[in-house]
């Protein structure tokens, strides 16, 4: 099967002929390149002779042309700041006073040459991928952008007690996230990762998130011409699994924190669950141990389908070695080749 | 059940429920029985200690451990301003986001210390590892809380300790890469790590009967 007819049999939640796995690698592509993550990021270029090689290397059933999570904010004129061995990171957020949330316009993509680096990567391998090889484009929701963008506490703030500032940013992010979702898919992207870790339980209750996240993903994700998987960046989601479905996605991006069998049970037949290997811990395994727990992982999550292994926050620490990755390609071609053979 | 239980189980649905009057009236019944400090170190401090627990056993969410510690931090200001001489006398403490802008998480130990009748300095984010020594000379702080979120801040704390090795301070450390690699913190050397709002503040009273 090549990657794509092997995703494609797990999304219809059913056994191909091994496990896919999304080795969700962006800053790996500088060191491959043998440049910094700040150079790296500069140019389309880069970005996709990172992942053809990082493909490559380790038979990833998947190219990430993700560039950084700030990007979006970047593109409403926010600073990011770069590091020498991290992800690039949003500065402060440029919404200083709450009251300057009415005067919040989106940027038109058209517009912003920072996002036209992206469409370009995904443009660029989506010609080599020839339809063999899915391309994960990234928007971050419209519910989780504003942390970005002003900031966690003011977040929460208007979130609570000033509704209609709430709103109306929404409404600008609603905009700008489906044009964004759009635009990445016109270029050639296979499905758009809607990073959504606000949404998750760990942050905010059910209750709340039944009357924000979950209706602004069911109308974000209406808009979307293509599949989605909602990814809550190591956040729980196991307690709104049952509202998850109605939002239309087709993929979880799922915490290490919560069990996988619980997950895939939850999940089965309904969403495939993409996780949900400890990308911090995974710095120190050994091959040994990575071994185990991939094995442990398959066999939990991979039987009849409906399973993609992954880390899970949707990007691999830039410290976790290649000798680990190896051993994690290793263990999926020992242990995820179908059947599973469980405990 | 003793009735210092049943009072804060009130304070507790108040709080959680962002009932922010109903939640002041009860810390105001509490202080015509006892002090000031007395209420914010037993009734507030246990109550926000059994809401952090709430959030780690993934009973509550973070925003309401956060709105919760913000409502007792005003209700706290009120009865015991901060200026007040019946503050206890503490060793010199002061938090910090270590080099980036993601302040959720310190903001919230923040209130949760001061509404339990902790002072401390709030340093703000986005600090640098020669920023946090100058202060730490500067200001004598005995006593340092450091939040990250990113991976490479929290390895590169190693390098701040090294760096403070002859200064008598305690590092205390929290955010998410500690909370999924629980062997982080030893690796950098930090002197403890607090996992959510309630171990922080169990570690911070711990330290200071201690009179470090």
């Amino acid at each position: 099967m090549t990657p794509m007819e092997r995703v494609l049999t797990t999304l219809s939640h059913k056994e191909p002929d091994r496990v896919p796995l999304f080795l969700l690698l962006s800053m790996h592509g500088a060191k491959e390149l043998g440049m910094s993550i700040k150079d790296y990021f500069s140019k389309a270029e880069n970005v996709v002779e990172g992942q053809i090689r990082l493909q490559k290397k380790y038979s990833n059933d998947c190219f990430n042309p993700f560039f950084y999570a700030p990007i979006e904010v970047e593109a409403f004129g926010a600073d990011v700041i770069f590091s020498e061995d991290g992800p690039p990171n949003s500065g402060m957020p440029f919404i200083r006073n709450i009251n300057d949330i009415v005067n919040v316009e989106a940027p038109r993509i058209n517009d912003a040459k920072v996002l036209h680096k992206v469409l370009k990567s995904i443009e660029l391998l989506k010609e080599k991928s020839q339809g063999n090889i899915p391309i994960i484009g990234v928007a971050v929701s419209p519910f989780s952008l504003p942390v970005m963008q002003l900031g966690f506490e003011k977040y929460f703030d208007i979130m609570h007690f000033h509704k209609e500032l709430f709103n109306h940013l929404i409404s600008v992010n609603e905009g700008f996230c489906v044009e964004w979702s759009n635009a990445q898919l016109k270029a050639g992207a296979t499905a758009i990762c809607y990073f959504d870790p606000v949404s998750s339980p760990t942050l905010i209750p059910k209750e709340l998130y039944f009357e924000t996240g979950y209706q602004i993903a069911k109308r974000t994700i209406s808009k979307i011409n293509g599949p989605t998987a909602t990814h809550f960046a190591s956040g729980n989601c196991l307690p709104i699994a049952d509202l998850l479905p109605n939002t239309g996605t087709a993929v979880v991006g799922v915490s290490t924190q919560e069990d996988i069998a619980d997950l895939k049970q939850a999940f089965k037949n309904k969403i495939t669950v993409l996780g949900n290997l400890n990308g911090i811990e995974m710095r120190r395994w050994t091959a040994a141990e990575t071994s185990n727990i991939v094995r442990d992982t398959i066999r939990k999550a991979a039987p009849g389908g409906g399973f993609i292994l992954s880390d899970n926050h949707g990007e691999i620490p830039f410290q976790v070695k290649d000798d680990t990755l190896h051993a994690i390609v290793n263990a999926v071609r020992k242990y995820g080749t179908y059947p599973i053979i469980e405990d | 059940m003793d009735n210092t239980r049943i009072i804060s189980n009130y304070l507790e649905r108040a709080l959680l429920s962002l009932d922010q009057d109903t939640a002041e009236n009860i810390v105001l019944d509490a202080v015509k029985t006892e002090t000031p400090i007395e209420t914010a170190g037993n009734l507030i401090s246990n109550t926000l200690k059994r809401i952090g627990d709430s959030w780690e056993n993934g009973d509550i969410a973070l925003s309401q451990v956060y709105t919760s510690s913000i409502i007792c931090e005003k209700i706290i200001d009120k009865i015991l301003p901060p200026q007040s001489s019946t503050r206890r006398d503490q060793p010199k403490t002061a938090i910090a986001v270590f080099e980036d802008y993601h302040l959720l998480g310190k903001r919230i130990i923040y209130s949760t210390l001061r509404a339990s009748g902790i002072e401390l300095m709030d340093l703000g984010g986005g600090l640098t590892i020669d920023k946090i020594i100058k202060i730490v000379k500067e200001e004598k702080i005995k006593i340092l809380l450091i939040s990250v979120l990113m991976l490479p801040s929290a390895l590169r704390i190693k390098e701040l300790k090294k760096q403070i090795a002859n200064i008598n301070v305690k590092i205390i450390v929290g955010g998410a890469p500690f909370r999924f690699d629980e062997e982080l913190w030893r690796e950098i050397d930090a002197d403890y790590y607090g996992k959510d709002s309630a171990e922080a503040l169990e570690i911070v009273n711990k330290l200071l009967e201690e009179k470090i």
